[in-house]
């Protein structure tokens, strides 16, 4: 009877503690990043994706699961450049877990990384909602991901030394399949060059400026503020006059401007991937690209 | 020397180290909430009074008119690794000023283990914690408005830890002055109120999330004072109360938004129950002696807030009170019901044109006092400056 009630207590100890499998707990903002910490660390880590690809990155709350999940992490891998403002600082104070605050080893910010494109001048809320630092939405530039796989296998290394060697070698294949994988899409992407799209919302200057595509114009007027009418005819207007192949936008947002400016003017709405999981053809980060490409290929033919 | 020459590539590829030079690089966030009100009501604020319940000083349904509300400033920052600091300084409607909170917090500790010391609104409840400018109301329920003075803060420590569970779960204690309603005067040598709660959450889904808690509050008294008339002048006007009340509350929240997304549409629907027990002596308005008291009273509210299309959202609540009948003695002290059940409907309708800006229109129907009250409000809330992340 003692021993059950002893076998029984550690099965609860067991239940309550639950070691896990993984060596180190990964807290990822956005899912780029949870799926780029699963190349690099594979079955050595347990990675949480905090959003999924039809969230606005922006504006997610500081709910208490997500705490919970923050307090048990010995790495955050977040994109930074003030894109989680609005939730990330709660977390980090009400996690109550040293490891991953500013400053330490376990808080990773992918942007701090890479070089940021569209840093403004001068910064006042009367331009909308824009991002200080520079633009945050470095994932669409597949040469950024590499950038940051490199400074994360590094971070990993760090965190975890104990799987070191591990994440170096992972971290080796990743960036020969990476590279090759980007050399591959730029050969392809070469009818988009020099091509005029209109974007919804300013998430994709780094694609633009990867592979050389021109913005034609922004369904938001200002970043953040959602399409008025009033610029929309003022935008249909412009067209007319300079027109566009195609108007972007990502899978989280809501494409009804999109399919107005569609109809007015003729030219294809494209729904991109935006982040991994976004689409059905971006299940992984190569998907990701891939399927990003290809989409904006076959809008280019029609 | 080409080892160097490469380090100072490196060291030029890395852009985000331009900004940063002034020694004013380490300048705390400011954050400035413009907040003003005005409000027409039917009856003399002065005079509100709620059959039953002894209020805190500056109860009620505020200035008639224009008033400057709850603006106020917050500066923030991380002070080193391991700290953090927050100050606040809050405008209230009548032309006063004070300090809301000024805390250091760590943030080093680890283990879930959170300490903060100085003053705090306190974490007891759902809506206590939360700043004005994240009410969905003008104002607070009736419940906080009679049991905790509108919001409990006070001079104090606290404690929290979240356990390393898949449910949120946290655990906190606080021990504090005691210097702030429903504490009066120097109880207990300056450790007047003790605090210990639970909170819990979760997600259901990518659109649903909840919160639930359980808080009890121990406060003492000492000669804590009421008045019974406007303007508080006459001291044969003055009650007081000398002994303990402790205070129990439960609070329960849902939030719904399609996937997750709360930028085009979300619902919030709150509700707690606060339980109130006094036990001490109650001295009525010029009596010679105190009269042994023990009572318990409670009250709740339920409350939605439903964002239909962005920036427009309506809300209702319901709020309620009881009190214990404490008998022929207490006949017409603020402790006598007279057989009156306080209650309070509000509806409101806002327009949040960006983050940072945001118009309100509210209606209450308040039943509190012996008569009923019309209270019209339109309020503004802007923000200016740094913004910190909203708690859940």
């Amino acid at each position: 009877m003692k021993t059950f009630a002893k076998l029984f207590a550690l099965a609860l100890l067991v239940g309550v503690l639950r070691p896990a499998a993984a060596d180190i707990n990964v807290f990822a903002c956005e899912p780029e990043w949870g799926a780029l910490t699963h190349e690099l660390a594979g079955d050595k880590a347990d990675v949480y994706t905090a959003t999924n690809p039809f969230q606005d990155p922006h504006h997610i709350q500081a709910r208490p699961s997500l705490i919970s999940k923050l307090r048990r992490a010995d790495l955050m891998v977040c994109t930074g450049a003030q894109l989680e403002i609005g939730w990330m600082p709660q977390l980090l104070l009400q996690s109550g877990n040293d490891k991953i605050q500013k400053g330490r080893p376990g808080h990773f910010e992918a942007a701090s990384h890479v070089k940021l494109l569209e840093v403004p001048d001068t910064v006042n809320r009367a331009l909308g909602d824009i991002h200080p630092d520079g633009n945050p939405h470095i994932q669409t530039d597949p040469r950024n991901i590499g950038e940051v796989a490199k400074a994360l296998t590094a971070r990993l290394e760090e965190v975890d030394p104990a799987n070191a060697s591990y994440y170096a070698a992972r971290g080796a294949d990743f960036m020969k399949r990476w590279d090759a994988a980007i050399a591959r899409w730029q050969q392809e992407a070469k009818p988009l060059h020099g091509v005029r799209v209109v974007v919804h919302h300013d998430g994709w200057a780094y694609l633009f400026n990867w592979l050389g595509i021109q913005k034609a114009g922004a369904l938001e007027a200002k970043p953040g503020v959602p399409p008025s009418a009033g610029h929309l005819a003022e935008l249909k207007q412009e067209l007319a006059g300079n027109p566009a192949k195609m108007v972007v936008h990502a899978a989280y947002q809501d494409d009804r401007a999109d399919r107005w400016l569609s109809a007015q003017t003729g030219i294809p709405a494209v729904k991109l991937a935006f982040t991994v999981g976004g689409t059905p053809g971006a299940g992984d980060l190569f998907g990701l690209y891939q399927d990003t490409i290809d989409r904006m290929l076959k809008a280019l033919k029609k | 020397m080409k080892h160097k020459a490469l380090l100072l590539a490196a060291a030029c590829a890395v852009p985000t180290l331009a900004a940063a030079a002034g020694s004013n690089a380490f300048n705390p966030d400011i954050a400035l909430v413009l907040s003003g009100t005005y409000s027409d009501l039917q009856h003399n604020p002065d005079t509100y009074k709620i059959p039953g319940f002894p209020l805190a000083a500056d109860s009620g349904p505020g200035a008639r008119g224009f008033s400057l509300g709850e603006s106020e400033l917050a500066i923030y920052s991380n002070i080193d690794p391991d700290w953090y600091g927050m100050f606040t300084f809050s405008m209230h409607g009548d032309g006063t000023a004070d300090v809301e909170n000024a805390f250091v917090q760590t943030t080093g500790l680890g283990n879930g283990l959170t300490v903060k010391a100085g003053r705090f609104f306190s974490g007891i409840g759902y809506l206590n914690e939360q700043h004005s400018h994240t009410w969905d109301f003008v104002d607070m329920p009736l419940a906080y408005e009679v049991f905790l003075g509108s919001q409990l803060k006070d001079d104090g420590v606290q404690v929290r830890w979240v356990a390393p569970t898949d449910t949120f779960t946290e655990l906190g204690g606080e021990w504090m002055n005691g210097s702030n309603f429903p504490a009066g005067g120097s109880g207990n040598n300056g450790r007047g109120a003790y605090s210990a709660f639970i909170h819990f959450g979760g997600d259901v889904g990518y659109s649903n999330s909840w919160g639930a808690g359980l808080s009890y509050l121990g406060t003492k008294s000492v000669d804590r004072t009421t008045c019974t008339d406007a303007g508080c002048t006459i001291s044969n006007h003055l009650e007081s109360f000398t002994g303990n009340t402790k205070l129990l509350i439960a609070d329960f929240i849902w939030k719904w938004a399609p996937n997750g997304n709360i930028y085009d549409q979300n619902l919030k629907f709150q509700a707690e129950y606060l339980q109130n027990r006094n036990d001490g002596q109650f001295t009525p308005a010029g009596a010679a002696a105190a009269l042994p008291y023990s009572g318990t009273a409670n009250g709740w509210y339920v409350q939605a807030a439903y964002q239909f299309v962005h920036g427009w959202r309506v809300g209702l609540r319901h709020g309620q009170l009881h009190a214990d009948n404490p008998g022929a003695a207490f006949a017409n002290t603020t402790l006598d019901t007279k057989g009156h059940t306080p209650t309070r409907d509000s509806i409101m309708v806002d327009y949040t044109n960006s983050e940072f800006s945001r118009i309100r229109l509210q209606f209450n129907h308040d039943n509190a006092g012996p008569v009923t009250d019309n209270q019209w409000y339109v309020q503004y809330i802007m923000s200016l400056g740094a913004h910190p992340a909203h708690i859940f």
